[in-house]
């Protein structure tokens, strides 16, 4: 991962401060990479997010105790999950849920735990953890999101999580000062491609004071990122050039070992 | 059964070789896939057979979606059917009007056997399909091989001889009617049980990422009566077209075929099957049959412990389109 910090802090700064309403405080935030390329073997990684909370002529000067919540939320796809039953004396999927548009990695990183930055509301109105993101269900014709302990949800979530592509960390986000913070971005090896949502909130006494926003995008390059697009987009020919590539191999294999 | 967390020095070791595929979306070694290869084709030269009622088991013991398996393994099949159709060209082995009428079957077999996998994808259902479908061809096909093998080395032993059905005896299935002559083979049979045959092994091989060789073989012989100096060879031809067709379909519909793993799985196979060849001219052939049938079965056993045994974990996601990647 190259550093190309400066370049993206200075175009982060001039957006921050364009977009910057009239809050009492403001956050500027900026990670170290916008554009993360991940090769064959790549076997995971880290971004690094860091900023700080400005605070302006009407923060209230005894302000301090400030919490954050960073949000990483990667690319939607439609997901289902399936459970398996014994039916017949033989483990089959016997029923499923479909998530809509539900993220391919998502992150909550927070510098204590939720339920000692803000109430149980305010978690669920922010979705502040797992348990609170939204995960759009399909349930027969009715979209929704369940209750937290759900079966499929926690299935869902739990698998997402052995496979670090779903994580919650609530000390994962570091006071340097009392105003400057940083939080690292895992990234598995098994991230999906796209761009990656961040969404910075700065509590304080239980409240959201303000929120910004930042992305990154992941790009996989190389041979096989090549072939993974080709036979997506373009399966006809795929499918020829591997036909052809087996009666080459083939047609090879009988010269080389020709006997009489 | 992804790879367990292990210590940092043997993950370093590891990356060396480790190949990222691109369509099973998973990182393997590349001298385990090649090893896979080589001894299946091994086996496959041994026994003369396509391997890939192996292969794909194979593949998906190691971790790799049964649907990319079956879909990888019939290019890979082609590769080494073309090498040996090849060869039995030049012996002029291989009858051109019975593999003409094979294929007709063949063809209409394997694109219905896509589509079948295709439907059963979307059901959610393929893998166990897969799986079930696996034991009962192999526990059955292997049952009888392995009884088949027993019996004639218990009769070799007892030095009685070897009473085959004599050639000359006729069938209900020589009562059909569309009779051809098929010159190089020397038989006059009926097209419809030869496009019946074509069509079943089609369907199967489609499905389950066989070239059914193993199966084919003994039902021309059996049912169909082919002579032994043309079955290998025209049973290639049939495998080689269906296994083509079946690369093209799976590519074009379930976007699952994965070159970088079939091409690793080709250069293995091939090169496995010249010493196969040459270790199986060395086995008497009733102890060929025996180890076959064991083979056959043992895999079919696997399967079916998979299926019984409580999961590890009964849950699992899939991608369901939406937003493509």
């Amino acid at each position: 991962m190259r550093l190309r910090a400066p370049l993206a802090i200075i175009g982060l700064l001039t957006l921050t401060l364009a977009a910057a309403p009239a809050h009492a405080e403001r956050l500027i935030v900026s990670v170290s990479n916008h554009r993360v390329t991940v090769t064959p073997n790549y076997s995971g990684g880290e971004l690094v997010l860091f900023g700080s909370v400005e605070k302006d002529a009407e923060t209230p000067a005894n302000r301090g105790n400030y919490d954050l919540v960073v949000t990483v939320s990667g690319p939607r796809a439609d997901m289902v999950t399936r459970r398996k039953a014994r039916r017949f004396g033989i483990w089959i999927n016997t029923d499923s849920r479909q998530f809509l548009e539900v993220p391919g990695y998502l992150a909550l990183f927070s510098n204590r735990p939720f339920d000692e930055i803000a109430s149980a509301d305010v978690q669920r109105r922010q979705q502040l953890g797992l348990n609170n993101v939204l995960l759009m269900q399909r349930v027969g014709s009715d979209y929704a999101d369940v209750v937290p302990n759900d079966a499929f949800r926690s299935a869902f979530v739990r698998l997402r999580s052995e496979h670090g592509l779903y994580r919650e960390a609530t000390s994962a986000v570091t006071f340097l000062t009392p105003t400057l913070f940083r939080t690292g971005i895992p990234l598995p090896a098994e991230v999906p491609i796209g761009i990656y949502n961040v969404e910075i909130k700065l509590f304080t006494d239980g409240a959201l004071v303000t929120k910004t926003e930042t992305a990154f995008e992941i790009v996989k390059v190389g041979f096989e990122q090549f072939v993974a697009i080709t036979a997506r987009q373009n399966g006809f020919a795929y499918g020829l050039v591997t036909a052809f590539m087996a009666l080459m191999t083939g047609w090879m294999a009988s010269i080389v070992f020709r006997k009489d | 059964m992804r790879p367990c967390a292990c210590a940092a020095a043997n993950r370093e070791e590891a990356t060396r070789v480790q190949l990222y595929l691109p369509i099973a979306d998973i990182p393997v070694n590349v001298f385990l896939i090649l090893a896979m290869g080589a001894a299946v084709g091994f086996v496959s030269g041994m026994f003369g057979i396509g391997g890939g009622f192996l292969m794909t088991p194979l593949l998906i013991f190691v971790g790799i979606a049964p649907a990319v398996a079956v879909a990888s393994v019939a290019s890979h099949i082609a590769a080494s059917s073309f090498s040996g159709a090849i060869s039995y060209w030049r012996r002029r082995a291989i009858d051109p009007l019975l593999a003409a009428v094979l294929l007709v079957g063949g063809t209409a077999g394997t694109a219905l056997g896509v589509w079948t996998f295709t439907y059963l994808r979307s059901l959610g259902q393929l893998d166990l399909m897969i799986a079930l479908s696996y034991v009962i061809l192999l526990t059955t096909v292997g049952g009888l091989m392995f009884w088949e093998g027993l019996r004639a080395m218990l009769r070799a032993r007892r030095g009685g001889a070897v009473t085959l059905r004599k050639p000359g005896s006729h069938g209900w299935i020589h009562g059909l009617p569309l009779k051809l002559r098929f010159k190089r083979s020397k038989i006059y049979l009926s097209v419809i049980p030869i496009v019946v045959v074509g069509l079943v092994i089609g369907f199967i091989g489609a499905i389950m990422g066989i070239g059914g060789g193993f199966i084919l073989v003994p039902l021309m012989i059996y049912l169909l009566r082919v002579p032994t100096s043309t079955v290998i060879g025209t049973s290639m031809v049939l495998t080689l077209v269906t296994m083509v067709i079946a690369t093209m379909l799976h590519a074009m519909t379930n976007h699952l075929v994965d070159a970088v793993l079939a091409l690793i799985l080709m250069v293995g196979g091939v090169t496995g099957a010249q010493f196969g060849a040459r270790a199986g001219q060395k086995i008497r052939g009733e102890h060929l049959r025996l180890l076959l049938g064991l083979l056959v079965l043992a895999v079919g056993i696997r399967f079916a412990v998979e299926l019984v045994i409580r999961p590890q974990d009964l849950y699992s996601i899939r991608e369901s389109g939406g937003v493509p990647p």
